[in-house]
């Protein structure tokens, strides 16, 4: 009897310790981010310094939207990161954000990285490279559309072709080519690869040095990563970047961004940390930590990055990305690119 | 057993129940939602290459499975030969493996950049993949062999203990008549055991078919990772819940199998007298046939995963002792900890209450809440967080009614749904656990006690509960053990900010750099190893 008693008030005292885990003071800012921990925390850091601002930052590969959209106006979220455009747009379309009227973040952000309801904002620009092998490619002049021609056959490697980099490139071929036309690339592009699209961005470049493909599909800074580390150098060391597209309309670029949510419960303290991440020091971190572009006119670029030299983006609009995202996934599933 | 039994018992046990079922009917309301044609897309793209890898790697597994584990039991149960002693709890030890660890590192070992093929290279001159066949390691093969690698001790386990209890008169007989081991075996041995080897495929079948993380890393699309993809990438929830329906078709198809074999199972084995039945002394290349298949696969199952893991853990070892390490440790420790007690009380309560109750209904809240294994970790987590996030969102309307601020997400911001959902999974093991040691107690015990006037309560804390502490203990293992390894449905679930060991392993296996995790990767197996060695000291007291 009385251990049965005990066992009942054991439950019940362990059931509210794990209820009351979580709360949530009033003056903390809830960050929900799709990019990894490391590069943000600094940032953070610097954030919570300079203002008093706790920011408690929640990171996860996939469904934050859902999250958000589920936990509606009781969600404890103020602002998301992303890491490219088409999970901005995904907040919008679902309705999860609140439009940012903010003079600092007109000034430190050029019209085209947001949005023009100002739903959205890009932080830095990321470029889909095309890697080659130094010693069985060299430099390549080419475009994304000769990925598909059959000179590269069993030669090419990648990630999935439905992760984000991917499914906005194959949209921002959509978008220049028709969808019937994309769709014969994606074939020929799956024809040509040397095994089943699998891994990350940098085994890409592994497999190259490797010696089981010529070509990696590959975001820029993914490099900048690999010369850092001192396993994957060798790796780095054994290809060459490309920037595609550039006698034409330049290479394909992404934004990773950030967006407010629509109930977000400390907006003032949010809207400071958005001006925060769009300033020249937050800017110039992301540069330095992460190998990638900022949008903030002036910033500049790593060291690393520089030495790649300059190079021209496609000028397309970056809501055409969204507006394609779907038919993009379409057209992957249906040759079945990842099978 | 009847005892006047108050009707509050039996209505709470039925709430009880009720609560650990409410995810099947989420489900099944999810499914019946609109969804924008998503799952129509599926249907003609994808959906039919998910359903037949999902298909056939539960086909693959079980056989791989089935045809590691029968030799193993048989020569461990049956045949006297160097190093038994040891390979009889050893060759349990795959089960503390989390399939995607063991599939990390033999990709490591074996894909085109591994020592292996490397080796390879050298020795014969090739120059490029074009030169020569390897086998790829990540494909639905390879799924197969990795799950068949970890999930054959399921078999192993019950196929041996079928062995040893098979009745010895029967096989003196069949000695005495001129029947060589080898015939005896296909004849008598292995038709007797057919009942228990059909639970454990059963077994091993339906955690393929809950497997996310090694389909996953593989790139291998099946149906769990479809529902996965469908409701995070595709963002919808319908359409996943609709695909989470296919894979409860699949899994109570197993059950059906499961629970008719184990009808049978009980006809073989009525009072098996197995104590005078002497082993076959294997000799001579025989006994070195039978050591070194035994060690064979202990090495590939666990040794050299396990090494290579060691090996990881050692050259990374200040990467990984970490603050983070220990507070992840701590949070999977206090989980799993919290989870197996709460599923023991489950258990208690139903089996308790259908054991005393003269009403026969009061069976049905202990199978209805066993039914919770059946849920794959990624579709209980689409059918706990639905109701769930009504609960909450009712709490905070309530508190509105009053003009008070509500207190946020109690349930699905808390872990308090990761609690849940884990209970909902791990029930079934400790009501199958504490089951057995029940129908140990003689039923005379409790006339005995309710005679001399002892009260339902009294009757549970002071005759049952001290009979019963061996069985509480070993299924609070079981479940302490399942609930360090679950990982979709922790990944699915956690509240914001939290990590325990296994999303922590599993976040560098899908980031490619299982080294930097390897120290945790080391302590989910460690303490899964624990709970086998007991259990495994027990079953052999036993027998």
């Amino acid at each position: 009897m009385k251990l049965v008693k005990q066992m009942t008030r054991a439950g019940v005292v362990c059931l509210a310790g794990v209820i009351s885990w979580s709360a949530v003071a009033a003056d903390k800012l809830t960050v929900y981010s799709y990019r990894q921990p490391f590069l943000i925390e600094p940032i953070l850091k610097d954030f919570t310094k300079q203002t008093g601002t706790e920011v408690e930052l929640v990171f996860a590969k996939d469904g934050l939207a859902e999250r958000i959209a589920r936990e509606g106006r009781l969600s404890p979220a103020d602002i998301v990161l992303t890491s490219d455009f088409s999970r901005l747009q995904e907040l919008v379309d679902k309705g999860l954000v609140a439009p940012v009227d903010s003079e600092v973040l007109e000034q430190n952000i050029p019209a085209q990285f947001r949005s023009p309801e100002d739903d959205w904002y890009a932080l830095t620009m990321r470029v889909r490279n095309v890697y080659s092998s130094k010693e069985r490619l060299g430099k390549l002049d080419l475009d994304y559309e000769d990925l598909g021609k059959p000179e590269f056959k069993g030669k090419i490697c990648t990630r999935s072709g439905k992760h984000p980099y991917n499914i906005a490139l194959v949209a921002s071929m959509i978008a220049h080519h028709g969808e019937a036309e994309t769709k014969k690339w994606l074939e020929g592009v799956k024809d040509n690869l040397a095994r089943r699209p699998q891994g990350n961005d940098r085994a890409q470049v592994k497999a190259v040095k490797e010696g089981l493909c010529d070509i990696a599909i590959g975001n820029s800074y993914y490099l900048g990563k690999m010369v850092n580390d001192p396993k994957q150098i060798a790796w780095a060391e054994a290809v060459e970047i490309n920037f595609p597209n550039q006698d034409n309309r330049g290479s394909h670029i992404n934004v990773s961004g950030m967006a407010l949510t629509k109930h977000a419960p400390n907006k003032a303290d949010a809207v400071k940390l958005m001006e925060f991440l769009s300033s020249d020091k937050a800017q110039a971190a992301y540069a330095e930590v992460n190998y990638e572009y900022p949008v903030k006119a002036g910033v500049p670029l790593s060291g690393l990055v520089a030495s790649w030299g300059k190079f021209k983006a496609d000028k397309l609009a970056i809501q055409a990305l969204a507006d394609n995202h779907k038919a993009a996934v379409r057209l992957l599933d249906e040759v079945q690119f990842d099978l | 057993m009847i005892l006047g039994l108050p009707k509050r018992w039996s209505v709470s046990a039925f709430t009880l129940a009720g609560l650990l079922f409410t995810p099947f009917i989420a489900l099944v309301i999810q499914a019946l939602m609109p969804d924008q044609a998503v799952f129509g897309h599926l249907m003609e793209t994808v959906l039919p290459t998910y359903i037949q890898n999902s298909l056939l790697l539960i086909l693959l597994v079980s056989i791989g499975a089935l045809l590691l584990a029968t030799p193993a039991a048989w020569l461990v149960a049956r045949c006297d030969f160097p190093g038994r002693s040891v390979f009889q709890w050893a060759l349990l030890l795959p089960l503390a493996m989390p399939a995607y660890i063991v599939a990390y590192v033999y990709t490591d070992m074996l894909d085109y950049a591994g020592p292996v093929q490397k080796a390879l290279r050298e020795l014969f001159g090739w120059q490029s993949p074009a030169d020569y066949w390897f086998p790829e390691v990540r494909s639905l093969g390879g799924a197969a062999v990795m799950l068949a690698l970890v999930l054959f001790p399921y078999i192993y386990l019950l196929a041996r203990t079928a062995f040893m209890e098979q009745s010895a008169s029967l096989i003196h007989a069949a000695r005495v008549m001129g029947c060589s081991p080898w015939r005896s075996f296909w004849r008598l041995n292995l038709p007797m055991a057919r009942p228990a080897l059909a639970v454990g495929v059963a077994l091993v079948a339906m955690e393929t078919a809950a497997d996310f993380a090694t389909v996953s890393y593989f790139a291998v699309p099946t149906l769990t990772t479809a529902v996965y993809d469908t409701w995070l990438g595709h963002g919808s929830l319908s359409a996943a819940a609709k695909l989470s329906v296919i894979i409860l078709l699949v899994v109570f198809a197993l059950i059906g199998m499961e629970r008719f074999s184990r009808r049978k199972q009980q006809l073989y084995q009525k009072n098996s007298f197995h104590s005078g039945l002497e082993r076959y002394a294997l000799a001579g290349v025989k006994s070195l046939a039978a050591s070194g298949y035994c060690a064979l696969l202990l090495l590939l199952a666990f040794l050299l995963p396990f090494g290579i893991l060691l090996d990881y853990a050692l050259d990374y070892f200040e990467y990984s002792w970490t603050p983070e390490f220990f507070e992840y440790s701590a949070n999977s420790l206090l989980l799993s900890a919290l989870v197996s007690v709460l599923c023991m009380a489950i258990a208690l309560i139903l089996l308790f209450i259908q054991r005393i109750s003269p009403d026969d209904r009061d069976a049905l809240p202990a199978r209805l809440a066993s039914f919770g294994y059946a849920l794959p970790g990624t579709v209980l987590a689409i059918g706990v967080l639905a109701p769930l996030t009504l609960a909450d969102f009712g709490v905070n309307d309530l508190y509105a009614l009053f003009d008070q601020r509500g207190p946020g997400l109690i349930f699905t911001g808390t872990l308090f749904a990761l609690v849940f959902a884990f209970c909902i999974r791990f029930s079934a093991i400790a009501i199958g656990s504490l089951e057995s040691s029940y129908k140990r107690i003689s039923p005379s015990m409790d006339m005995a006690a309710v005679t001399m006037g002892e009260k339902p309560l009294g009757l549970l804390s002071r005759v049952h509960l001290p009979l019963l502490k061996k069985g509480l203990f070993a299924g609070m293992l079981l479940v302490f053990i399942e609930a360090m390894k679950e990982l979709p449905a922790a990944l699915l679930l956690r509240p914001v900010g939290y990590e325990n060991l296994a999303t922590y392993v599993f976040q560098y296996v899908s980031d490619e750099q299982l080294e930097y995790g390897a120290l945790a990767a080391i302590v989910i197996v460690l303490v899964g190893l624990v709970p086998l060695i007991y259990l495994n000291r027990s079953l052999e007291q036993e027998n």
